[in-house]
């Protein structure tokens, strides 16, 4: 049944090479765990792309009941969290799989600098994976004003401190990031939540379609 | 195209020219005012500070004393009152002084002669210290006196402006 419903869209879109493009690929001997147990170090970005396909959807779910307002942030969230069946769980997922992404992707930083994969020809790899570190700071930044609890204002004010520490600049890219020079409040948790899941988001699309046509353009580098 | 005209915009040119012309005016266009709306804190106008009533300039003694007063808070659409505090006293020259208690180390409360300090400001959190004009004590974390409330006495009642 499947199988002719495949054949009958291929037969009119040749769909075959598409995802033959993207899925067939030779996985090279020295980065299989099954050959060499130490090449367990060569699935910290896969697993970062995992962890980051959980990230998304968990946050998606999660909007159907968050509100990024100051008055209901902090109650969306406990309703959510105590009373919406397995809201426990989804968002559980989403705090702690924040940690564990950057987790990851710091492993993966570390595989791939002390190999020096970053090397010529994959300098601008190295360069967008960099990008991908900002911008998953940023999301973990963002991210952690959302639930409008004490440790949340104060993280997010420490935070904003720390930007406006910067010389010259500073205190416009504080005002740009909380929407006022002086109040972490309303305006700020809007942003905020803008910030997290529109524009950092599509900012993380963008850089990780780089990093994986890049991967896949130029191969895995060699065993050292 | 012939070789004579060659200082000439050939067709395929002037198309390019048009449209990059064209398709740049139409994104600046479309992006210009989502731009606008982004960066909209930094072009607000700064709110120019009220003066709230805090104490009668009679009740002011050489010994600092602790004040709360309200002040009212516009954020974007979100109105409120926000209470701030501050060290009320005259100094030896008989000047009055309103200080901020935000330690200038990172932003704790600082007490008056807290911690066993006699004539100091002193910041819990990691020992910060100041003199009785507020100025930060050498080798102490914070690196810069307490900012001092700008003030208005009227009718013999003391108001406070911003810090």
């Amino acid at each position: 049944m499947l199988q002719k419903l495949y054949d009958w869209v291929d037969e009119r879109l040749d769909i075959t090479p598409i995802w033959r493009d993207i899925a067939d690929h030779e996985v090279p001997e020295h980065v299989n765990p099954a050959h060499h147990f130490s090449a367990f170090v060569y699935c910290f970005g896969g697993l970062t792309f995992f962890v980051t396909v959980i990230q998304v959807l968990s946050g998606m779910f999660l909007t159907m009941y968050y509100v990024p307002d100051i008055e209901n942030a902090f109650a969306s969230v406990e309703y959510l969290q105590s009373q919406v069946a397995h809201g426990q769980i989804v968002r559980g997922m989403h705090h702690w799989g924040a940690s564990v992404v950057i987790v990851m992707i710091f492993l993966h930083t570390l595989r791939v600098f002390f190999q020096g994969a970053y090397k010529k020809p994959r300098e601008l790899n190295w360069v967008v994976g960099v990008l991908l570190f900002f911008v998953m700071f940023g999301l973990g930044f963002t991210g952690y004003l959302l639930p409008w609890d004490n440790k949340a204002f104060f993280a997010t004010q420490v935070g904003l401190e720390i930007a406006e520490s910067v010389p010259v600049i500073g205190t416009d890219i504080k005002t740009l990031l909380a929407g006022d020079p002086e109040i972490v409040g309303a305006q700020t948790l809007t942003r905020f939540f803008a910030i997290h899941v529109f524009f950092l988001p599509a900012a993380l699309f963008g850089l990780m379609a780089a990093h994986f046509i890049m991967i896949r353009r130029q191969g895995i580098s060699g065993p050292l | 195209m012939s070789e004579k005209k060659n200082n000439q915009v050939s067709r395929r040119q002037f198309l390019n020219y048009t449209l990059t012309g064209v398709g740049g005016f139409m994104g600046a266009a479309m992006v210009s005012p989502m731009v606008g709306m982004a960066v909209d804190p930094l072009l607000q106008a700064e709110g120019s500070s009220d003066f709230q009533y805090v104490m009668d300039v009679s009740e002011i003694t050489q010994q600092p004393q602790r004040k709360s007063f309200t002040v009212p808070q516009e954020d974007g659409w979100y109105e409120s009152e926000s209470e701030q505090t501050a060290w009320v006293y005259r100094t030896e020259n008989d000047e009055i002084l309103a200080l901020s208690p935000v330690c200038t180390h990172l932003g704790c409360t600082v007490d008056w002669e807290g911690g066993d300090y006699d004539n100091e400001f002193f910041c819990p959190c990691h020992n910060g210290r100041y003199d009785r004009m507020g100025v930060n004590i050498a080798d102490t974390p914070p690196t810069a006196p307490l900012p001092a409330y700008e003030y208005r006495v009227e009718e013999g009642k003391l108001y406070l402006g911003k810090a």
